[in-house]
């Protein structure tokens, strides 16, 4: 059995849900067009096509695109060696997605990274905190609008953050300008 | 009051008498036993560790009893990235310590941030806690961090103890 076999099975059980695979360095990577049905295809991977181990979910956030999130599952089977990858992509301001805790365990701090750094909630999710940051903060780091720099937040006993300067620190890196001065200046203020 | 011959010994040597000033005494004692409260954070405890094992030793200064505890020690080492989280805790734990204490930022990090430009990070623990003796490195050699130990014993030695003692009312 290849990748591409399993998501055949996969397209074939859900004709509706899933589209067309893209191959690439065979890697095949399925689109779950319906994110509320998330569970069940997972459900179906886990228990038919013998994927018993979740790597990694990771969360894009494609800034100033319709729709703005993706958000990433890296399926393994320890038993028949291959990978698969479904994407699933969510519109919201609030973005919310179904948990998969019930069906792989580690699917539990996956999750919390992603709702800490994307703000991206877990519906069912047994223990949503914020697993990097403390408790009580306000922003999502990773989102393409929150400033490199940082903001200043204010938590009496809880903590504070102030925003780091940016002169002499990490290049950042401006695609699409000619000069390397352009793409690559030392400091930039904000994201939006 | 003033001067670096705080000790006078009796003529006569073994058994007889030491005339010194309670000041120097008192900072005799304190600069020869600065027991760290050791604040691993990151990187620069191993070499914190590494100047408490046999090559560098520590103890040669009086300052080998890692506490644990804050409440026995008199020197916070802050040794790596001190990240907003972690901040209070710091705080509270430096909060902790009894009079006299000091502080050593060991290393970039704890001086100013270091390499961490970055929302998560303390850009130098100084806007947290007094610091007396900054590091430098990355990590800093344990050569290093003992030669801030010897600044600071220098800085304990000329203090007024006596005088910034807590009276009992």
């Amino acid at each position: 059995m290849t990748p591409r076999d399993f998501a055949n099975r996969l397209m074939a059980r859900f004709a509706s849900l899933v589209a067309e695979p893209v191959q690439f360095r065979n890697e095949v990577t399925l689109r779950v067009t319906e994110s509320e049905r998330l569970p069940d295809v997972c459900d179906y991977a886990r228990d038919s096509l013998g994927f018993d181990f979740l790597l990694d979910i990771a969360s894009i956030d494609n800034f100033g695109e319709v729709p703005r999130w993706t958000v990433v599952y890296e399926l393994y089977g320890l038993r028949h060696h291959c990978h698969l990858r479904l994407k699933t992509h969510l519109a919201a301001a609030e973005p919310e997605l179904p948990t998969l805790t019930h069906i792989w365990s580690t699917a539990n701090w996956h999750e919390r990274e992603i709702y800490d750094m994307m703000g991206i909630r877990f519906r069912g999710h047994p223990d949503l905190r914020r697993i990097l940051m403390w408790e009580g903060y306000p922003h999502f780091p990773l989102r393409k609008d929150f400033p490199l720099a940082g903001l200043c937040t204010e938590l009496p006993d809880v903590a504070f953050t102030r925003k780091a300067p940016l002169e002499g620190g990490p290049f950042v890196t401006t695609p699409g300008a000619t000069s390397t001065i352009e793409r690559e200046p030392r400091a930039r203020t904000s994201e939006t | 009051m003033k001067g670096s011959a705080a000790i006078c010994c009796s003529p006569g040597g073994e058994g007889s008498f030491v005339i010194t000033r309670l000041d120097a005494t008192i900072n005799w004692f304190r600069k020869n036993s600065l027991w760290p409260m050791p604040m691993g954070l990151a990187c620069c405890a191993i070499e914190l560790m590494a100047s408490g094992a046999s090559r560098y030793d520590i103890a040669r200064f009086g300052a080998e009893v890692m506490r644990f505890s804050p409440r026995q020690s008199d020197v916070m080492i802050v040794a790596g990235t001190l990240t907003y989280k972690m901040a209070p805790v710091v705080k509270q734990l430096y909060e902790q310590m009894t009079e006299p204490k000091w502080v050593i930022a060991m290393g970039a990090c704890a001086s100013s941030g270091g390499m961490y430009r970055s929302y998560a990070v303390l850009q130098g623990v100084d806007q947290l806690l007094p610091v007396d003796i900054y590091v430098a490195g990355c990590p800093p050699r344990p050569d290093a961090l003992l030669d801030a130990l010897i600044k600071l014993q220098a800085r304990v030695s000329r203090e007024p103890a006596l005088a910034t003692l807590k009276r009992v009312t």
